[in-house]
């Protein structure tokens, strides 16, 4: 189906890995509430199937009875959810001002330079993806660049390469 | 409940608890701009989400200007409406929404009707201090009712209010966020490719030009010019209470007169009412109730005029689609007669004639293009204008609407009853169908033809008629969201009912999605409903099955009501859908 852009969205929901949707139906029985753990119920759904892709969105709207725009809303609105496909690990570099203060838009172009992606894109070898956030609360350790959940303190341009590579030599 | 004082404007005001600043300021007679916030009491349509910011005001000892819309009147409060600090607070909110918003003013379909064009009237705005970054989204025009334009949309939300809460269709909804932010359907879809019933009521509380119809009014001056075509026109019962607002007469004027006028005045070749189709409708529907009633038919019985209503079951309710009455709506009826029986008199090829309609709604653009509706290849109506379309091309040609003397439609799809006004409010077309209905049951004549127990405003309405030794028990439901209560009672096995009206629109087609705005008030509404009724006691026959041209019709053309000539020409059937 075609959106306002022009751009083909695939809303086949019998496309879905039958077995993961097994385990997210299984969990969306077990709610008594549906509708109010709809947050809950996308959480699940993107630490089963990696994302949540359009055809996923549609799936659980007409699960738990909601409009797909209003889960559509709900998965827009907040940045950890994504909608699209993430890499083996995730580059969250920090945004927030005590962090951007430090030179955090430096560091960020030096990851997208070593990578070559943008923000929000993953790397073709699908290793890594990208993506700026706000203020992750440790000012202290600006600037503050997070791979999956670890922390990286006081992180500078020439650190860049060598963070990357560490995760490269350990897959 | 409590009462509770508080001081606005130096002025004491004392109100129950619960009352908003906005509400107790307007008791005392304080008016304060607002732009999100809508209230169209008793409709349900109440948008209070304070997005807006334009109706601050000063509560002494507070830091923060308080939005008015929003806030709740405590004991002992002290506002302040226009100190500086409100009226500078108010017109940076309006300044800061008009630097990224469009200027295009002067071509904008919304030009002298926008809200937000008339706050910065209002307020003296005379720069744009701040030029913003601008949005840069593509305008949705993939359906034949509805354009969305979200480069002007203010995040206001009324159109998701109405489209969730109160339609409960659930097309819209405000997708990312930020400066990303936007108000439209799932995964940005084109319109079309939902299950957006087009009932236009998002386009009637839109401030701005971000939902505007599809504008149709070039296509009906080119036919209009073009000598090979011979065009007819039908008018709805809800534009004669209606179109004069555009002309500056009262709310509730009845123009039906003037209406048939100016047709005649913009060179129409047939001008005929969709009254007349109306009182045609009533003819198969209350026959199919009838023989529902007698034979053990599906009950309820659903009314089938509204095609908003219509596209609404067909997506929310696809296994109950053999409740709605097969009739075709009185606009698609007029259509096919045209080019039959109309056609046939006059000696004409149906391919010559052009059908335009003037229709309260944008749901009948999009009805005029659905496939099943066209006969040999040809659409039974072929073009529909708004109200205010209508309303506009006047203005184009210079028709001064409210100076036309009143002229008669012509004869022979023109007659109409009384029974057929009434289609046009909420509570209508039922009391129409019960009036010919109750004669046919018992082969008695009716006295009095009003069943106020079917008439108002109130979202559902339940009433039960007594028909000879029969009781007809009867519901009605305007918008949506009530629509959806009763089905889904019929669903469950629980209702009573034998037949039910339903219309998209609060109030009906006078409350219609393409009808003059309302900006907000109900007021409007209501006077429109009530010269409805008036319209119908000034007629001298109030029942569909006494129009003479109606009778004519049958005995020269289609038969039996509900035979077979009429099924072929009048009734339809309908589409499961899905839901996106």
């Amino acid at each position: 189906m075609k959106n306002t852009k022009g751009k083909f969205v695939d809303l086949d929901t019998k496309k879905l890995d039958i077995e993961k949707l097994k385990e997210l139906d299984a969990y969306i029985e077990s709610l008594e509430d549906k509708e109010g753990n709809l947050i809950h119920v996308l959480h699940k759904g993107q630490s089963l199937f990696g994302y949540l892709p359009e055809n996923l969105q549609l799936y659980i709207a007409r699960k738990i009875g909601l409009p797909a725009s209003k889960v559509n809303g709900v998965v827009s609105f907040y940045s950890f959810f994504t909608q699209k496909p993430r890499g083996k690990h995730t580059i969250s570099m920090c945004m927030g001002t005590a962090c951007y203060v430090k030179g955090a838009d430096k560091i960020f172009d030096a990851f997208k330079a070593e990578l070559n992606v943008g923000n929000n894109e993953m790397t073709e070898d699908k290793m890594f993806t990208l993506k700026d956030i706000r203020c992750v609360g440790a000012c202290g350790l600006a600037p503050v660049v997070l791979v999956d959940d670890k922390v990286y303190g006081h992180v500078t341009v020439e650190q860049v390469k060598e963070i990357i590579d560490k995760y490269r030599k350990e897959d | 409940m409590a009462i509770v004082k508080a001081t606005i404007n130096g002025m004491e005001v004392e109100v129950q608890s619960g009352t908003t600043i906005l509400e107790a300021a307007k008791k005392i007679g304080v008016r304060i701009p607002t732009l999100c916030h809508l209230n169209l009491e008793g409709t349900g349509i109440v948008n209070r989400v304070a997005s807006c910011r334009v109706c601050v005001v000063e509560v002494e000892g507070r830091p923060a200007l308080a939005p008015s819309c929003a806030e709740k009147i405590t004991n002992g409060m002290v506002i302040n409406t226009n100190s500086t600090r409100a009226i500078t607070g108010r017109r940076m909110a309006v300044e800061l929404l008009l630097s990224n918003h469009p200027q295009d003013c002067l071509t904008c379909a919304k030009n002298l009707d926008c809200e937000l064009q008339s706050l910065a009237q209002e307020l003296g705005i005379r720069e744009i201090k701040w030029q913003g970054e601008k949005m840069d989204y593509p305008i949705d025009k993939s359906s034949f009712s509805l354009i969305k334009d979200p480069n002007k949309c203010i995040m206001c939300r009324r159109c998701e209010t109405v489209c969730n809460e109160v339609q409960t269709v659930g097309v819209l909804s405000g997708i990312n966020r930020g400066f990303n932010a936007f108000v439209g359907p799932a995964f940005n879809l084109d319109v079309a490719n939902t299950a957006c019933t087009y009932c236009g009521q998002c386009v009637a509380v839109c401030p701005t030009g971000a939902l505007t119809e599809v504008n149709d009014v070039g296509r009906v001056w080119r036919v209009l010019n073009n000598p090979d075509k011979h065009v007819v026109v039908q008018v709805a019962p809800a534009i004669r209470v209606a179109i004069g607002e555009m002309f500056g007469m009262e709310s509730g004027s009845v123009t039906t007169g003037q209406l048939a006028a100016s047709l005649r005045k913009l060179g129409f070749d047939g001008i005929f009412d969709t009254d007349f189709a109306a009182d045609l409708t009533i003819m198969e529907e209350a026959s199919e109730l009838v023989h529902r009633i007698k034979h053990g038919g599906r009950l309820p019985m659903l009314t089938s005029c509204c095609p908003a209503w219509v596209k609404f079951f067909e997506h929310q309710f696809p296994d109950l689609l053999d409740i709605p009455s097969s009739c075709k709506s009185p606009q698609i009826m007029m259509g096919s007669i045209v080019k039959t029986y109309y056609a046939e008199k006059k000696g004409l090829d149906p391919k010559d004639i052009v059908v335009v309609s003037v229709m309260p709604c944008l749901a009948k653009k999009a009805e005029a293009t659905r496939p099943e509706l066209t006969k040999d290849y040809n659409n039974d109506v072929d073009l529909v204008l708004s109200t205010r379309e209508y309303g506009a091309m006047l203005k184009e040609a210079g028709v001064q609407f409210d100076q036309l003397p009143e002229e008669d439609f012509d004869h022979m799809l023109g007659e109409s009853t009384g029974a057929s006004v009434i289609f046009g409010t909420t509570g209508g077309v039922i009391e129409a169908a019960v009036r010919t209905a109750y004669e046919w049951i018992t082969g008695e004549e009716l006295d009095d033809v009003e069943f106020h127990a079917l008439r108002g405003l109130e979202g559902i309405r339940s009433a039960t008629i007594k028909v000879g030794d029969m009781d007809l028990n009867i519901g009605i439901a305007h918008g949506l969201g009530n629509a959806r209560k009763l089905l889904e009672d019929i669903r469950d096995g629980k209702s009573q009912y034998h037949a039910i009206e339903i219309m998209a629109c609060p109030g009906g087609c006078i409350g219609g999605g393409g009808q003059p705005y309302h900006k907000g008030d109900m007021e409007v509404i209501k006077k429109r409903q009530e010269a409805i009724y008036k319209e119908d006691r000034s007629k001298v026959r109030r029942k569909s099955h006494e129009n003479t041209e109606i009778i004519k019709l049958y005995e020269e053309f289609l038969g039996e009501p509900y035979g077979h000539k009429a099924h072929e020409l009048l009734h339809t059937y309908y589409i499961p859908r899905e839901t996106i």
